[in-house]
């Protein structure tokens, strides 16, 4: 918190360009008073320092129900560590995070449960196969599987690697391992680090068939992707984080 | 809401079950237990007397030495692999998790130690009559492993180099039980009582269990930044 004044001070350009919808009206300032029910992620005044470099400053995030957010920006401009902010997992120099309405940091427990975030390291464990990835997985969301979930499988592209070890399965199959776990949640609110990352074309398909379902069962979705997201199906946010030096 | 003791099973569950597949890291601390417990009597002499004079001390530092040994594994994988961020996201108290990895380790650790604490005590002479209470001294200081070693580990799991770190970070801390631990099975040789050092030992074993899942999360949370 002490290092708000300064940071606006010597950050003078570190303002956030984009946070104009690409197809909407403008978006409203996230401020706790303004938060109406459908908001389920605001974000007000961050900024984060890494090291000697800011990187980004006075961002503000007003993540509803049905809004799909997209983090742009070039390497090093600091979308992983944003991510990893609104997720709780790193403490911003300034700012405040508000899940529906309550700081995030007053309910962790409650926001984690309704959370699923899945990061550049997507916490798939190399020596298990994909069904015993996925059932634990599953079952520490609250929606454990009983029977191998083939269905699941065959849908992510997974049958028959279903029994090797996921060390032994090519990156984007272990991907699809971490990615079938949107399958396996009923988290209104989605956090994904380059999703599309080692994926096919017909893996890319699938996971914004996916997006598109989601967003229309009332969730929300925020991502980092250098690909053009398509957005035929869903309003397309978009954030766009410069590199400061 | 997931329910605590779900998430606590499952994640003892699914970390047996990673565990088991690398037998071979499991195996090794053990072993290296064993070769330096029975290094002893080839480099101190076979006399029967001086080993069982030092055996106490022997076993128990070779037992701090081996779980040196293995001990970053209880979240070196978890950070690499990105498990622990998954981990720190779960809808329950972050110490519940912890005490999860803790008991995981303490399992797969420390039981085989139990296991095969007579043979250890055989190969040094110690005398029989002290061998319950050797074997209460591991049963209630190796909790106190586990747990202070999971402090260590969650404050160095991000630097690349932590191994050595750890050992300098633990072992002056682990000293307290060193000399308890030795002190009890010395005194049942002996033939007097061992209940005050084990008290101790047991009253380590008690607040190290409270106590370090809440240091482990502070480490954590300092380690994945």
């Amino acid at each position: 918190m002490r290092n708000l004044s300064a940071l606006r001070r010597v950050d003078p350009v570190g303002k956030i360009e984009g946070n104009v919808p690409e197809n909407m009206t403008t978006q409203p300032t996230a401020s706790p008073q303004s938060a109406d029910h459908k908001t389920l992620l605001a974000a007000t005044d961050l900024a984060s320092v890494r090291g000697e470099r800011t990187l980004f400053a006075d961002l503000n995030m007003h993540v509803r129900a049905g809004e799909v957010w997209q983090i742009e920006g070039p390497n090093g401009a600091g979308k992983s560590s944003l991510l990893r902010i609104l997720t709780g997992l790193l403490a911003p120099q300034a700012g405040q995070i508000q899940f529906r309405g309550e700081p995030i940091q007053n309910c962790r427990e409650a926001f984690h449960a309704e959370l699923l975030f899945i990061g550049h390291k997507a916490g798939v464990k190399a020596e298990l196969t994909a069904i015993e990835n996925l059932e634990f997985y599953a079952a520490v969301q609250g929606q454990p599987i009983s029977a191998p979930p083939y269905e699941l499988l065959e849908k992510v592209g997974l049958v028959g690697l279903e029994d090797i070890p996921a060390q032994r399965l090519s990156a984007g199959q272990q991907r699809r391992i971490a990615l079938a776990r949107l399958w396996l949640t009923d988290a209104p609110l989605w956090i994904l680090d380059e999703p599309f990352t080692a994926l096919d074309v017909s893996g890319i398909a699938l996971l914004e068939a996916r997006f598109a379902e989601h967003v229309a069962a009332g969730g929300a979705i925020i991502l980092t992707s250098h690909q053009a997201v398509n957005s035929a199906h869903f309003p397309l946010q978009r954030v766009q984080l410069r590199y400061q030096y | 809401m997931v329910a605590t003791r779900t998430v606590f099973l499952q994640l003892v569950k699914r970390d047996v079950r990673v565990a088991l597949r690398q037998r071979s890291e499991l195996l090794n601390p053990l072993i290296f237990l064993l070769i330096v417990v029975s290094l002893f009597p080839l480099g101190v002499g076979p006399g029967p007397d001086i080993l069982a004079r030092i055996a106490p001390g022997v076993i128990w530092v070779s037992a701090l030495l081996s779980a040196m040994l293995g001990l970053d594994r209880l979240f070196r994988d978890d950070f690499r692999d990105g498990a622990l961020e998954q981990m720190m996201l779960l809808p329950v108290s972050m110490e519940i998790s912890v005490l999860a990895k803790i008991a995981v380790h303490w399992l797969l650790t420390a039981l085989p130690v139990l296991l095969i604490a007579p043979l250890l005590a055989l190969l040094l002479n110690l005398p029989t009559h002290a061998w319950g209470v050797l074997w209460l001294t591991l049963l209630f200081g190796t909790p106190v492993l586990s747990a202070a070693g999971a402090i260590g580990v969650a404050l160095t799991v991000s630097l690349n180099k932590g191994g050595a770190l750890l050992s300098l970070l633990l072992l002056p801390l682990l000293i307290p039980l060193l000399i308890f631990a030795t002190a009890a099975v010395e005194a049942a040789v002996s033939g007097l009582s061992a209940a005050g050092p084990l008290a101790l030992i047991g009253a380590f074993m008690v607040l190290s269990l409270t106590l370090a899942p809440f240091a482990v999360k502070a480490g954590l949370r300092v380690s994945v930044n």
